[in-house]
């Protein structure tokens, strides 16, 4: 039978691979799928926790963290739109306009 | 059976998302990425929430997938070559030094007490759309109107920042 450990190891192994990806990529656009992953991999757990406790709870949270990673990929990509139309680049080592 | 099920849906999404990290690509990024979230989706299934899992492969691999994909034919990206800087390479290993910890404490944390904790049975109609479709508009129900109005200052907000201006437009 497979237990709940494999799955919190299986979300935990996807959010590390996420969070090494945001680290090592110089590409604005891989780094945001890099985010996505993290937090498929958060629901993940979540959704695992809710099957072990028996409570649709988690499922519900789930739902919403979906909907904000929608909303956040939408503002994030325009975000990136904008600054490729200034800088002509998606590389993030390119962008220190705000650097003190 | 379900075991060999896990054992396939996990492997294909970790092999799926490093291919991810590794690939300099967006658009082999973003193929990798919906590889996973296919995986995933398959995971769902296997812990009964099929809503969820439906949702994921509609909302993470349709959708949001599509925009990524929509914004990179977009860009039209030349990949620069090249090393990276000495700085950035020292930051890169502190960061993936500090995942590693970070891996290391989530994995032990499962392990305290030793025990493997297995699921239990549920009830037939858990995770179906019926049941989280009560749960949303009953107890639920003040966040996801509260969703709906993130999703439509979404909307708006990207719609003003992607717009181009009027004014520097010649």
């Amino acid at each position: 039978m497979v237990s709940l450990n494999s799955y919190l190891t299986l979300g935990a192994v996807l959010f590390s691979i996420g969070a090494v990806g945001v680290f090592t990529q110089r590409n604005a656009l891989i780094i945001y799928m890099c985010i996505e992953l993290m937090l498929n991999a958060v629901n993940l757990t979540i959704i695992a926790f809710s099957r072990y406790l028996n409570n649709l709870d988690g499922h519900v949270f789930v739902f919403m963290i979906m909907t904000v990673a929608a909303a956040e990929a939408a503002v994030g990509l325009a975000i990136i739109i904008s600054l490729f139309r200034n800088k002509a680049t998606v590389n993030v080592d390119d962008f220190n306009i705000s650097k003190g | 059976m379900q075991l060999l099920m896990f054992y396939f849906f996990g492997f294909g999404a970790v092999v799926s998302a490093l291919l991810m990290i590794t690939t300099k690509r967006p658009v082999r990024a973003a193929m990798s990425l919906v590889a996973t979230m296919s995986f995933l989706a398959g995971c769902y299934v296997l812990l009964h929430a099929h809503l969820i899992a439906a949702l994921q492969l509609i909302v993470y691999a349709g959708a949001i997938m599509v925009l990524f994909l929509f914004v990179i034919m977009l860009l039209n990206i030349q990949e620069k070559e090249g090393m990276l800087a000495g700085s950035a390479i020292i930051l890169q290993v502190v960061g993936v030094l500090l995942v590693s910890l970070l891996f290391v404490v989530m994995v032990s944390l499962f392990k305290v007490d030793g025990s493997v904790a297995l699921f239990g049975e549920v009830a037939a109609e858990f995770g179906t759309t019926k049941a989280v479709g009560e749960m949303l508009f009953t107890k639920y129900l003040l966040p996801f109107e509260i969703a709906s109005v993130l999703l439509l200052a979404a909307i708006v907000g990207s719609v003003i920042l992607a717009k181009r201006r009027i004014d520097d437009s010649e």
